[in-house]
């Protein structure tokens, strides 16, 4: 196997507080992969997402990307490498204009001029967004700003794309339009979510984390067809939706 | 920015004051401030001559005076001390309406009001026609230090964050029946002062945390390199050339 995208190994790592999300982590996603992280409230998925570039460090083991170790010496290839769309789109936006804020990541990598206006334009495109480039992201609807948020990671161009809940908050078309965008990428991709068919829509592969530790991994029609794996850790598909065992 | 969010102290336009360049605007109402502290506290003829300056910039940028006037008064705690100044001093007094005043208290209390006051009209000048934004692309091209600018752009950000936290609190509680108009009420108000403060925090770490994951190192990456045209400095320099040519004449005639 090729040097993985994203390798994980033996990663613990303690809150401030003493409390521990996550213990002895060991993943890795080869390039061009998409794997969904699945897990109930509190399981440890945001925690681990912001390890892979380097706002959280690790209390002890390691995470490597393209083979290049989340040390403070690399941190700025690392967050060009590693893009992370966060959770709640509002601690993402924080410039006046929805096009000053996705320009902010590739202006910040230094991209400038007319390629900076390519990127931002194409960015909003990609999220159907390009007709409130102009508009405060104070103002747009949740599912707006969500797909907003994505488009200022897209911008960066980055070649692992982490996204947490991207499908919360959507409406339906919203929700189907973003898996499009996302299968079209066609990159390194580890998706945060609690809707399971959206998992298996988009992932081939899924890994289950419950109380800081991954407590399944593999095909995700094989995870989501084992009920007793499901209820084990509080996941649940749908109601009327069943799945043939894999 | 988007109405109804808009900045209480901008007032958007498209006067030719509003189309300068910010880097202009703000070097010119600094250089007048400058002028304006530099006047010899007894010219009261030149004091006139820069608020007519004012006035004439207030017309070009359609602004309306009750506009500006209303947001001056924040100057007002400062006019009560300077005020209060000609008790307090001694030396020659003088009688005003029955009471001893210290003249050189008088003039001390009338230097700090018109200076203030002319200080404070020009400021708000500027911030009204000029976005908040634009006032801190401005200071960056003056090349102040980035870590001024960088926070500056984050206390705007953060009094936005802080504002709409503030109002998702409010209608949360309302929703639940409080009315924070009734006293009994007043505790569970400012409980959700305290919360706020936390949660504003909070939010204000995760913004910057998101910052950081985008490449952000500490300084707003310039995104206008845009060079000023020299009529562009001509015109913003015209208040100044009047301001200083007040200023020498004060001087010349003390
Ligand atoms: N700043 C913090 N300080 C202390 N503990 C924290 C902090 N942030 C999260 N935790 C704890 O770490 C654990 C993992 O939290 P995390 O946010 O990673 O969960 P999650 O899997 O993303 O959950 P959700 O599905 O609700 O988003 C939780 O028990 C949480 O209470
Ligand atoms: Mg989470």
């Amino acid at each position: 196997m090729s040097i993985p995208a994203l390798r994980v190994s033996e990663l613990r790592f303690d809150y401030p507080d003493g409390h521990r999300a996550l213990d002895s982590i060991d993943l890795a996603v080869a390039p061009g992969e998409r794997v969904a992280l699945l897990g109930p409230n509190g399981a440890g998925k945001t925690t681990l997402v912001l390890q892979l570039n380097g706002v959280l460090r690790p209390s002890s083991g390691s995470v490597e990307v393209s083979g290049l170790p989340v040390r403070a010496e690399h941190l700025r290839e690392i967050r060009r490498r590693v893009g992370i769309v966060f959770q709640d789109p509002d601690d993402q936006l924080f410039m006046p204009t929805v096009a000053e804020d996705v320009a902010f990541g590739p202006a910040n990598f230094g991209v400038r001029g007319p390629e900076l206006d390519a990127r931002v334009h194409d960015a909003l495109t990609a999220v159907d967004m390009a007709g409130h480039a102009g508009r405060s992201p104070l103002h747009l609807s949740g599912g707006q700003r969500k797909r907003v948020a994505l488009a200022t990671v897209l911008a960066c161009d980055p070649e692992v794309l982490v996204i947490d809940e991207p499908s919360s908050n959507l409406d339906p078309v919203a929700r189907r339009e973003l898996a499009e965008v996302l299968l079209r990428l066609d990159r390194t991709m580890l998706m945060v979510t609690h809707d399971l068919p959206y998992a298996l829509q988009l992932c081939p592969r899924s890994v289950v984390l419950d109380d800081g530790r991954v407590v399944a991994d593999g095909p995700t029609r094989e995870l989501l067809a084992d009920p007793e794996l499901l209820s084990r850790h509080r996941l649940e598909l749908p109601y009327g939706f069943t799945l043939a065992g894999g | 920015m988007g109405a109804g969010h808009a900045h209480p102290l901008h007032l958007p336009g498209t006067s030719p004051v509003h189309r300068l360049s910010p880097q202009v605007k703000v070097l010119a109402a600094f250089m007048v401030v400058f002028c304006v502290v530099a006047t010899p506290r007894a010219a009261f003829a030149t004091y006139g001559g820069y608020l007519v300056l004012l006035a004439a910039v207030w017309v070009i940028a359609a602004i309306p005076p009750g506009w500006i006037g209303r947001r001056a008064l924040i100057e007002l705690p400062f006019v009560v001390l300077a005020v209060l100044l000609p008790f307090a001093q001694g030396g020659e007094r003088v009688d005003v309406a029955g009471l001893s005043l210290s003249a050189d208290g008088l003039l001390d209390g009338w230097n700090i009001i018109i200076k203030g006051t002319l200080g404070v009209l020009t400021s708000l000048t500027l911030a009204a026609t000029t976005s908040p934004r634009d006032l801190l692309l401005g200071l960056q091209r003056l090349r102040i230090p980035a870590t001024i600018t960088t926070i500056a752009t984050l206390m705007l950000r953060y009094v936005e964050v802080i504002i709409g936290e503030a109002r998702r609190m409010r209608i949360a509680r309302v929703s639940r029946g409080h009315d924070p108009r009734l006293l009994w009420q007043a505790g569970a108000t400012a409980r959700s002062v305290g919360r706020l403060f936390l949660r504003s925090y909070e939010r204000g770490e995760r913004v910057h945390l998101a910052m950081v994951a985008r490449g952000f190192t500490g300084a707003m990456p310039a995104l206008d390199e845009r060079p000023v045209p020299r009529l562009e400095w001509t015109l913003g320099m015209l208040p100044v050339a009047v301001a200083l040519a007040l200023v020498v004449g004060a001087w010349a005639t003390a």
